[in-house]
């Protein structure tokens, strides 16, 4: 995987990007759910670009995730908003980054407990490989790779503009 | 002095009383609350976090409703719940407290939801298993004689916060026997803590504590003035024991002058909300036409009860 | 044997000494102060450097439930002379338990045991115990313990009667009706945390009704365990109206109140409750005046009896060893002077009994405590040597240390 470019990419131009890749499938009626905090923004532009009717689902995996015996529970937990019937729907998760393949299990478990839907393909801006379980991304805009102790964020400005933040984990 | 429902970093471990939690934890626990209330409502009412884990109902005092509330949110949180009731009269008779625990944590239990009637027996659980290096067992207070009902409080909390938003603002009345009731303490610590600037205790001399001043309460004797222009009523059962005796002459003299009445109701604002820990004793605290009006919010606590018991079983459960 | 106790700080407080003296011991009584009888021929040196040498303590009260343990912790504790309180089981009703226990502890050989003898049968309240029985089987005076007399009537008569042959009643002031509920002051403390309080009203009530039967009947009384600021008023009136009244205060009272019941610390637990800062404080000023004498309360319980929840754990802790280093910790912190201190756990406690010890005045019988003042120890389970560990200072730094103890001459302890 390529190294991590300077400056970072422009995440309101990958969305775009992201939109075209979606655009061709549409004729299933998917239903975009976007995973707090990032993939739920994302999601948003989505829903504008591919000019969706339906409003998103916004899905908090704290309650699914595998690390709670070591790390507890996230001391900020929102609400999962699922406004529609996840039976027989093709349903598109969002998320900002795909790096590990817990979050994207943690999601698809707790949509399970909702119902049972027609298919799950998962969209992200970026995959920075590292991958710990056998997860994929049906559409993803940039692949990246970073350093051990690096982690890229996606961050909402003032202006309401989406940006890509590296941090140190 | 170290409060020991706190961890060193100053996480939540154990959810023994109200009184000593910093505000941001009580804050934390109703936002967590409110995303358990959408598991509720889904087709599959579970979430996985605390699934292989066992917690133990230890009722020394009986309570169906209490137990069932918190065996539905530890089922809903996916763990194994299993139920004792102990009814004894004296710790002289069979194992003692501390012994009983030292025998279910051999069981591998994981969190204790405790019962008890005398004040402060979940304080010495907690000790005990600190003393004995047990730093994955937790206890939840489901009641501890006079002293304090934390879930209670909580969920009171979340009531009142879910119907009027800003503590802020608010006059909240707490009517009938506080002295021998721990959803009062409970509620009054959770209600100073989040900053309501009136709380008001309203009953006659003998069913309120002395010193509740110190406690940051207004006292009123008078349930005509006490009610004037609250936001939010918080009536309390009276227990038969206190009726004709020395502390009341009677049910009907206590209804006369403490029990709410629709009237009696009209002196609070127009928007206030009844509330009431259950069960309820009608025409002794409470007349059915209030209990059943549009301003009481009886029912919806005991959902929100369910949801803010999975957010303490978590959030202690992790830590 | 002759023994001379030498390089130590003598306080005497019954005679206002406090010098830096020799002490000559000789048959088992004080022979001289200062310089050496003629002809004394000491068999055996102590030396007492950087110690203090006083009477032996004379404990007001203390439980010897194995009494063999409880002997040795009162002389490790420096104490030679504990009054038992008639509530053992079975209590102390009859004359041939007075005979059993003087006789029992005679044979153990360290610290006199002065019983009380029930005041009632049973201590029920309802029947006169044999009170003269009882006095010619060595009881010095005759109490309730911490059992309320509840017929006032009975409480009368029985006053009236200890009043014929001259006897002592001792009685912890404590209204029935308003304690029996009670397992905390009621004060700020009980209101949040919810525990059954006992108002003050329980000891002055109690107090007021005793004073008056004390005038009606002449009986001299001595009042156990005053708790509250309210009590020692009442107490203090009674002395200036002249009636024949005594009291003391456990020394736990002296330092501790509600405040230190903390998360519900069952080791702060008594009877009567801790009550408020202002109570301790007149309780403290009671002390230093002289109107009240201190004492231990010791009342060993084991760990089942007391790790329990605050309400069902046994009231009272481990007293014996502690009676000093609480005492002069008091001191420090009243501005009280070390004679004075020793004062209320020597002579005090002696005049209140009537008896001669408690002082080093020559001829009196030596029993004599040498302690170093500024030696520190920590109080575990191990360092006593009472069956009752239970306190609300485990794993604190006491200062104040028992280095030996003498009764009628003979060391019976050495630390």
């Amino acid at each position: 995987m390529p190294p991590l470019p300077s400056p970072l990419p422009d995440a309101e131009i990958q969305c775009r990007q992201l939109a075209d890749l979606i655009r061709p499938h549409l004729h299933r009626r998917p239903a975009l759910i976007g995973i707090f905090s990032g993939g739920a923004w994302i999601a948003e532009r989505l829903k504008a670009l591919l000019g969706l009717p339906e409003n998103i689902g916004l899905i908090d995996v704290s309650f699914y995730r595998d690390d709670f015996a070591a790390k507890g529970l996230h001391p900020q937990v929102k609400p999962t908003v699922i406004p529609f019937d996840i039976e027989g729907r093709h349903l598109i998760l969002v998320d900002d980054v795909l790096y590990t393949g817990r979050t994207t299990r943690a999601a698809l478990n707790e949509l399970f407990d909702y119902g049972r839907p027609a298919s799950v393909a998962l969209a992200v801006l970026a995959d920075r490989g590292g991958r710990e379980l056998p997860i994929g991304p049906a559409y993803c805009v940039w692949e990246v790779t970073l350093s051990a102790g690096e982690s890229l964020e996606l961050s909402r400005l003032d202006d309401g503009r989406l940006a890509w933040r590296l941090a140190n984990a | 002095m170290h409060n020991p429902q706190l961890n060193r970093t100053g996480e939540l471990i154990h959810l023994l009383s109200i009184d000593g939690l910093p505000q941001p934890v009580i804050t934390q626990i109703l936002d967590t609350a409110a995303s358990f209330m959408e598991v509720s409502v889904r087709d599959v009412k579970k979430v996985p976090l605390l699934r292989g884990k066992s917690v133990f109902n230890l009722f020394f005092e009986n309570s169906t409703r209490t137990r069932t509330t918190f065996e539905i949110a530890a089922k809903r949180l996916s763990a194994d719940v299993i139920n004792l009731d102990i009814n004894r009269s004296s710790t002289a008779k069979g194992e003692t407290l501390l012994d009983t625990i030292d025998n279910l944590c051999a069981m591998h239990a994981n969190l204790f939801v405790v019962r008890h009637a005398s004040s402060g027996a979940p304080y010495l659980i907690a000790e005990h298993l600190q003393r004995i290096g047990r730093d994955d067992v937790h206890v939840i207070n489901a009641g501890d004689g006079r002293h304090a009902h934390p879930t209670q409080g909580l969920l009171d909390m979340y009531t009142i916060r879910h119907y009027k938003k800003d503590f802020a603002r608010l006059r909240v009345a707490i009517v009938g026997d506080i002295l021998h009731s721990r959803v009062a303490r409970s509620d009054i610590q959770a209600l100073t803590a989040l900053g309501v600037p009136e709380v008001r205790a309203i009953g006659p001399e003998t069913l309120l504590p002395k010193h509740l001043d110190k406690l940051g309460v207004q006292v009123f004797h008078d349930m005509n003035e006490g009610l004037r222009d609250c936001d939010v009523i918080i009536m309390l059962r009276l227990q038969n024991e206190r009726m004709a005796g020395v502390l009341l002459p009677s049910a009907g003299e206590y209804f006369r002058h403490y029990g709410l009445t629709p009237q009696k109701l009209a002196l609070a604002r127009p928007d206030a909300i009844v509330m009431h820990p259950g069960p309820m004793n009608r025409g002794i605290e409470i007349h059915s036409a209030v209990a059943d009006g549009p301003q009481a919010v009886i029912l919806p606590q005991v959902t929100f009860g369910i949801a803010v018991r999975m957010a303490v079983m978590s959030i202690v459960a992790g830590n | 044997m002759n023994i001379e106790i030498r390089n130590g700080r003598v306080i005497d407080p019954k005679n206002g000494v406090d010098r830096s003296i020799s002490l000559f011991i000789a048959e088992g009584r004080v022979a001289a102060l200062g310089e050496a009888p003629t002809g004394f021929a000491a068999g055996s040196i102590v030396d007492a450097a950087g110690c203090v040498v006083c009477p032996g303590l004379v404990d007001l009260g203390a439980r010897l439930n194995s009494i063999q343990a409880e002997l040795a912790a009162a002389v490790a504790g420096g104490v030679t002379s504990v009054v038992v309180p008639p509530d053992a089981v079975p209590p102390l009703d009859e004359p041939e338990l007075a005979d059993r226990l003087i006789h029992r502890a005679k044979e153990i050989g360290k610290a006199r045991v002065l019983p009380l003898g029930a005041l009632t049968v049973g201590l029920q309240g309802e029947r006169l115990a044999e009170l003269a029985g009882l006095r010619k089987a060595g009881c010095i005076a005759f109490s309730q313990a911490k059992v309320p007399v509840v017929d006032t009537e009975a409480l009368l008569r029985a006053m009236e009667y200890a009043a014929t042959f001259g006897f002592s009643v001792w009685l912890q002031p404590q209204d029935y009706w308003l304690s029996r509920n009670g397992i905390a002051h009621e004060g700020e403390v009980a209101s949040r945390l919810g525990l059954a309080g006992i108002p003050v009203a329980a000891e002055t009530i109690a107090i007021a009704t005793i004073l008056q039967l004390v005038r009606d009947t002449g009986c001299r009384v001595h009042l156990t365990r005053l708790s509250s600021a309210a009590g020692v008023v009442l107490v203090g009136a009674a002395r200036d109206e002249g009636l024949p009244v005594t009291c003391d205060i456990g020394v736990h009272h002296l330092l501790l109140t509600e405040d230190d019941i903390g998360f519900f610390d069952p080791h702060a637990r008594f009877c009567p409750p801790l009550r408020a800062q202002s109570d301790c404080q007149a309780l403290s000023r009671a002390a230093a005046t002289g109107l009240a004498a201190i004492c231990s309360d010791h009342t060993p319980v084991g760990a089942d009896d007391k790790l329990l929840p605050f309400g069902e754990a046994k009231p009272g802790a481990t007293g014996l060893e502690v009676l000093l280093p609480l005492t002069l910790k008091w001191a420090a912190a009243a501005g009280v002077s070390l004679p004075a201190a020793l004062d209320r756990i020597t002579s005090a406690p002696a005049e209140v009994l009537g008896l001669a010890s408690g002082q080093l005045t020559v001829g009196s019988v030596a029993d004599v405590c040498i302690f170093d003042p500024h030696a520190t120890w920590q109080l575990t389970a191990e360092a006593l040597k009472s069956r009752g560990k239970n306190s609300p200072w485990t794993g604190c730094m006491m200062t104040g240390k028992v280095k030996a103890t003498l009764v009628a001459g003979r060391v019976v302890y050495e630390g």
